[in-house]
């Protein structure tokens, strides 16, 4: 079970903030990960295509598009971050 | 140590303690970070409220990882990072970074350098609502150029 989270802006713009899914067979890496997500949620599938910059973290590290996921993986999307 | 609390903080307590860890402590460094009453759209415009959200674990952990980076630099006797979260106001405090070294310049340097990774790659977002409208903050150039000087001056 893969556990998804959702932070600031894309956290609004889905209406969600967490949500599990089975790994997805054909799922490899982050890249077909979001091809997923925005084959089954238009919303996630807008947010893609017209938010700026979105900042992939699995088990709380930022990772590029290419980076591998296995099953238990924590994964987060957000937008770049705005602290200080 | 690192903090994340929705709660104000005292920087004479911080100093206090933070000059009492660092034992013979040369030079102490500390930063406060407030809340600006920034113009957002227009000059009648201004910022009343500012909502931080963050990624709980991953943030202490990020700010873990750039204290540590900072005590591989230059010579640390110790370090404190406060983060607040949740509903501020214009003129808070916001964020607090002290660092105690035997010299001034790892202090000073430490400090900025763990203020402009934080700033960079710490999970915490804004969202800023003025007196027209409520929206979240855009990262700026300005804040990964900073993190570019620092590795290039490695």
């Amino acid at each position: 079970m893969l556990t998804i989270n959702y932070f600031a802006s894309i956290r609004e713009a889905l209406g969600k903030s967490q949500e599990q899914l089975e790994l997805p067979s054909g799922v490899k890496s982050v890249a077909d990960l979001i091809a997923h997500l925005a084959a089954g949620s238009t919303r996630f599938r807008a947010l893609i295509e017209n938010e700026g910059k979105i900042l992939v973290a699995v088990n709380q590290t930022v990772v590029g598009r290419a980076h591998l996921l296995f099953e238990h993986d924590e994964i987060a999307f957000f937008p770049p971050m705005t602290g200080g | 140590m690192i903090t994340v609390q929705f709660e104000d903080f005292d920087i004479g307590e911080e100093y206090a303690a933070l000059r009492k860890q660092a034992g013979d402590a040369g030079a102490i460094v500390t930063f406060t970070g407030l809340v600006r009453e920034l113009n957002a759209t227009s000059s009648s415009d201004k910022i009343r409220s500012l909502t931080l959200e963050h990624y709980p674990g991953m943030t202490e952990r990020c700010l873990a990882d750039i204290t540590a980076q900072a005590n591989t630099r230059w010579q640390l006797l110790s370090t404190r990072i406060i983060h607040r979260v949740g509903a501020l106001q214009a003129g808070d405090q916001i964020v607090f970074v002290g660092t105690a070294s035997a010299h001034r310049h790892h202090a000073f340097e430490s400090a900025q350098f763990i203020m402009d990774y934080l700033k960079s790659e710490a999970p915490f977002w804004k969202k800023q609502t003025s007196t027209a409208d409520s929206h979240w903050v855009e990262s700026r150039d300005s804040d990964a150029e900073a993190i570019a000087r620092w590795q290039k001056s490695k």
